[in-house]
């Protein structure tokens, strides 16, 4: 199955690499991986999609977290959270053929981000589904895609719940509030209750 | 596995705060941190360090090959729990150190290498002597670092010195560039001090798991528990001590738990294991309840793991939480410092009623009087030299006190079966990688260490050769340290597997070897060839007397085979025993 980890990890050279190697050490092909920026400075926030056993999710939490770089990890396969990939996907199309395009983007509430005499451009955000569908309608359309480039999935937890970058970082003035904390303490109590559930192996 | 709490470096922060150079910076933080010994090889990258150390009160140790640096400061830091320290140039001399430095991450050992690079200007470019060694050692260490600039020096040690130790201990290298070493920085050591660790979510040695654990506990019939290399470096050894007893539960240890839990202590089962006697194996086998305290249920310790420990419930106390359902998939997870998570325990758990555990006993009892066992140490001598008479009488002549260093193979898992240990920290031997050559270098580094303690290096004849050139470095330092090979003509261990798995099809497994008592001569060693039983005593009580280095050859049965044995892939309990008529001890006469 796929899993979906979010990593806040050090912004220093050689960090992708320490844990693209993870990956490549338990043989697991990475799906997608996006970096970028997180609310820290100095701080990057990576999103992993993998595809291991059903119950691989907490050994690779747990090997993640050992690389000294990585400050927080979460899995957040089981959690409820809101996810989302952009993809741009370059059209053949000619005037004669555009409105055709443009009709399909507006159905998936993509845009229009550039125009050629040739070509044309579409930026379209959502979940994987919703691109591989607009992929799926250009294709039997007859438009000939001529270049896709898509982010990967980044993802983020909904409600309350905050990264612990902040805290792990031990920045004065930031406290995580109190029922909020016993709720992430319950939350990780169960990870550690709840071996069956997460055992690696069978 | 341990988490070490105490981090003596902010004792005493040395006075130098003025403007250093990057090799000055270097040993003054290691200073700083109560380094006092380093053990190394200088070389172009390295030797402004080296061009600095003379103005600063640490002991350097010179090898004869890197590997030997490496666990020499692996030695170093197991005997005395200490970070140990080894330092290289760049290219070959770093990579040199990439056996030793896996051999410490397997057995999580706190180690810091120090690496000369090439300067940071003609990085990339494949100058002479350069090699990626972060991106070589990237997998074999815990972190890594490369120092481009004087500045970042005292911050990257200190950093290493507290990732090294800290959680599961582990090796750490800093590279550090050779104009980095040589351009200078304002030093200040308490400036350096890095930031304080990220606290880790995921230990959580929360009540309601230590309620269950100790639920499990009051309600086992049959419990073991099965003592791991982390009592050593949690410092947990009391406290498992305590469980026992309290519970009336018997121990059974991994190779690197030996000597964690007193072997002679009524509740000592001994080693477990592909080796481990048939007893032990059996009462794991036949346990409701395990309780492992720093322990990975290794390959070597499970047998196949369909078949591991069926009827038991299993409590896993450990500091790394990816060691939890690793191999085993486990009921009630402690983790954390399993000295905490032991403290935190013990208060549940009121004192078993001593009756109601007897029967257990008595049953794992009874299975040491099986027949099966034929102990050859008891045996009369019939002028047959074995292995296990060497380290029986070993073992009576230093009392069991003795810091035993081996190496890899058969003499290994014939000293772990013979030589009874008491103490923690007495046997250093390597377990997860299996290294051989490890026990010559490491020894120094233990007898470095601990310069009052007797030290013997137990090796055989082909590991000893991996690394035969440190007798150089013993006997440069004036080491007091006593070697015994034992010495069986063959790669012993293979031989074994060739004799049982590969039709004595014994395929590169004889060996040449020379004189090894020559050898030491050629060293200015004293040394003594031993090949009857009768003079096993007095061999080892003439190196014991003797100041300075001293070697016998032990030259012993050469087809004898280390029983009983799990044959890779069986279940724990499928053991080949000693055969009862073996060609070996059919001229002793067993009753």
């Amino acid at each position: 199955m796929l899993h979906t980890f979010v990593a806040l990890v050090e912004d220093k050279p050689g960090v992708l690499t320490r844990v693209a190697s993870l990956f490549r050490r338990l043989n697991i092909n990475i799906v997608s991986l996006t970096v970028g920026h997180s609310e820290r400075v100095g701080v990057s926030r990576m999103t992993i999609v993998c595809e291991a056993s059903p119950t691989a999710g907490h050994r690779i939490a747990a090997s993640l977290y050992k690389l000294e770089n990585v400050l927080q990890v979460d899995d957040v396969g089981q959690l409820s959270h809101v996810a989302r990939e952009l993809a741009l996907i370059k059209v053949a199309a000619n005037p004669k053929t555009r409105s055709q395009v443009f009709e399909l983007a507006e159905v998936f509430r993509a845009r229009i981000v550039d125009l050629a005499p040739e070509s044309l451009m579409i930026e379209i955000t959502g979940v994987e589904s919703k691109i591989e569908g607009l992929i799926q309608v250009l294709n039997e359309n007859g438009d000939r895609i001529l270049e896709i480039a898509r982010t990967g999935r980044m993802v983020m937890r909904r409600g309350q719940h905050t990264s612990k970058v902040l805290e792990a970082m031990r920045v004065p003035g930031v406290e995580t509030p109190e029922e909020l904390k016993a709720e992430e303490e319950s939350a990780a109590a169960s990870d550690v209750l709840m071996a069956e559930e997460t055992g690696f192996r069978e | 596995m341990a988490a070490a709490k105490k981090h003596d470096h902010d004792r005493n922060p040395p006075a130098h705060t003025t403007r250093l150079t990057g090799s000055e910076i270097l040993w003054a933080t290691l200073e700083g941190e109560g380094v006092t010994t380093v053990f190394g090889y200088p070389g172009g990258a390295i030797l402004p360090a080296y061009d600095a150390l003379r103005k600063f009160p640490i002991r350097h140790v010179l090898v004869r090959h890197e590997q030997g640096a490496a666990h020499m400061a692996d030695g170093y830091a197991r005997a005395s729990g200490k970070v140990g320290v080894c330092v290289a140039t760049s290219g070959p001399g770093a990579t040199n150190l990439v056996t030793g430095i896996a051999t410490a991450m397997l057995d999580s050992v706190p180690m810091v290498c120090i690496t000369g690079q090439v300067s940071s200007k003609v990085l990339g470019t494949d100058a002479f002597q350069e090699v990626d060694i972060t991106g070589i050692t990237l997998p074999i260490t815990k972190h890594n670092f490369v120092a481009t600039r004087p500045e970042d020096v005292a911050p990257m040690i200190r950093e290493a010195f507290l990732v090294a130790r800290s959680g599961r201990p582990g090796p750490v290298l800093v590279d550090i560039t050779k104009d980095a070493q040589q351009a200078s920085a304002e030093f200040d050591f308490a400036a350096a001090a890095p930031k304080p660790h990220r606290p880790h979510p995921m230990l959580k040695t929360e009540s309601a798991s230590i309620l269950q654990a100790a639920e499990l506990i009051r309600n086992a019939k049959k419990p073991v528990i099965l003592a791991g290399h982390g009592i050593i470096q949690s410092n947990a050894g009391a406290q498992v001590i305590t469980l026992a007893e309290r519970m009336r539960i018997p121990v059974a240890s991994t190779l690197l738990g030996l000597g964690a839990f007193p072997a002679s202590h009524p509740l000592s089962l001994g080693m477990m294991g592909m080796h481990g006697e048939a007893w032990v194996n059996h009462a794991i086998q036949s346990s409701d309840l395990l309780i492992a305290c720093g322990m990975r249920f290794d390959d070597r310790v499970t047998g196949t793991l369909a078949t591991y420990a069926p009827n038991a419930k299993k409590i896993h106390i450990e500091v790394d939480p990816a060691e939890i359902n690793k191999n085993v998939k486990v009921d009630v997870a402690l983790i954390g410092d399993l000295k905490e998570a032991l403290e935190a325990l013990l208060p549940h758990l009121a004192p078993r009623d001593a009756k109601q555990e007897s029967a257990w006993l008595r049953e794992i009892e009874a299975g040491k009087g099986e027949v099966a066992v034929r102990d050859i140490r008891n045996l009369p001598d019939s002028g047959h030299l074995y292995a296990a008479h060497v380290m029986h009488d070993l073992w009576r002549a230093t009392e069991g006190k003795a810091i035993v260093v081996t190496d890899v193979g058969q003499h290994q898992m014939w000293e772990a079966q013979y030589y009874k240990h008491d103490e923690p920290r007495t046997l250093i031997t390597s377990g997860g990688l299996g290294t051989m050559g490890f026990a010559l270098p490491a020894a120094i580094g233990a007898k470095i260490a601990c310069p009052d303690k007797e030290v013997w290096v137990v090796a055989g004849d082909g590991g000893f050769q991996m690394t035969a050139a440190e007798l150089a470095t013993a006997a440069q330092e004036h080491l007091d340290l006593n070697i015994a090979i034992v010495n069986n003509g063959y790669l012993g261990m293979v031989r074994q597997w060739q004799e049982f798995f590969y039709d004595k099809n014994y395929e590169s497994t004889p060996l040449l070897s020379p004189d090894f008592v020559k050898l030491a001569d050629a060293h200015g060693i004293r040394g003594t060839a031993v090949s009857s039983r009768s003079q096993v005593l007095p061999a080892v009580t003439e190196a014991r007397a003797h100041k300075g280095p001293y070697l016998i050859n032990f030259m012993v049965e050469k087809e004898d085979s280390v029983y009983p044995m799990i044959p890779a892939g069986s279940a724990l309990h499928e053991m080949i025993r000693r055969p009862k008529k073996s060609p070996l001890v059919e001229t002793a006469q067993d009753k």
